[in-house]
């Protein structure tokens, strides 16, 4: 009994947040600023790799966006150390968006240099996202385990860097090279995979170049 | 958590759509979820009834087809859902790709 007309459509939902994250993105290279979206899962050592990081990069500006659920933990630590820093508190949410970042970027006043926006610790919800970035770079570690490309398949495939995190502490757990790999190989064929210790610094110096050869 | 801002977006399309046809009331929502578009259906569905309610889809009903991922086989090239803890492909042993189906996430139609 029903009349219905149908009204094809055929619009992705996701409109706005591309939209908004392919400007932030143009802005962003407008103003000389490469920006990289860092993901991993609470504790994998974001901001500490951050820091070794920063620590290293000789000449080119860092600057950081922190997202965090409601601490302002990082933020503190980041700024102690001269660091060009803002945070934005999500509130509850699982990830960052781009109206968010549009709004973080505005008020840090940029140029000429790499902006790192540590998005929240969670695996899931900030793969999904485009907040505007050049690249993606992904935090694991080996105390997570080796099975983490098969239980979030979308962060080790969106990613465009993977980063093996906590290396020192290879001795004592269990963790799989092989089969960690082979996961991230049948989803990902093309991003390199470093391995360092956030703690010591081994390993950084490799991020670093590869950061500085993707510039521009 | 994140279903609340896109159960508004999801209304405001369809909004759109209705008035562009001159339609002022919608009947039903087509939407396409995949499984791995980071949002979950039920949620929607849950947000969905709060906030249609002062606007023209209140009386529409939402129908939400889910769509499971698929991987390609790199080998035989056929479509297949993973295993827990896989990717090898359960027709050749070859290894599967992530492919687009199961991260569509948009609106195929309303029905006005
Ligand atoms: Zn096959």
């Amino acid at each position: 009994m029903s009349e219905n007309n149908e009204i094809e459509v055929m619009q992705s939902v996701y409109d706005k947040n591309d939209e908004v994250a392919k400007q932030i993105n143009e802005a962003l290279t407008a103003k000389g600023i490469f920006a990289i979206n860092v993901m991993g899962a609470p504790g994998a050592g974001k901001t500490s790799t951050l820091i070794k990081i920063i620590e290293r990069l000789d000449g080119t500006t860092p600057y950081v966006i922190e997202g965090d659920i409601e601490a302002d933990i990082d933020t503190k630590t980041l700024l102690a150390l001269g660091v060009k820093t803002i945070q934005i508190n999500t509130n509850g949410a699982c990830h960052l968006d781009s109206p968010l970042i549009g709004e973080a970027v505005e008020s840090l006043n940029i140029k000429d240099g790499i902006l790192f926006i540590e998005n929240i610790g969670n695996l899931v919800c900030p793969a999904e996202f485009q907040i505007g970035e050049h690249v993606k770079m992904l935090i694991s570690t080996v105390t997570e385990g080796s099975d983490k490309p098969y239980k979030y398949p979308l962060a080790f495939e969106k990613a465009n860097i993977i980063i093996i995190n906590k290396c020192d502490l290879l001795p004592y757990v269990d963790f799989d090279e092989e089969y960690f790999m082979k996961g991230v190989r049948a989803l990902n064929k093309t991003a390199p995979v470093f391995k360092i210790s956030s703690k010591t610094g081994e390993g950084v110096q490799d991020v670093v170049s590869w950061i500085k050869q993707n510039l521009k | 958590m994140h279903e609340y801002p896109i159960t508004k977006r999801i209304i405001e399309i369809s909004e759109e759509f209705a008035k562009k046809n001159n339609a002022d009331d919608i009947k039903q929502i087509n939407l396409v979820v995949g499984d791995y578009s980071g949002y979950v259906a039920s949620s929607i569905e849950l947000y969905f009834d709060l906030i249609a309610e002062d606007s023209i889809c209140k009386n529409a009903v939402l129908n939400i087809e889910r769509v499971e991922p698929k991987l390609k086989c790199s080998d035989c090239g056929k479509l297949f859902k993973r295993k827990p803890f896989s990717f090898a492909c359960p027709y050749c042993q070859g290894e599967g790709r992530p492919t687009e189906i199961g991260q569509e996430f948009y609106i195929k139609s309303i029905e006005v």
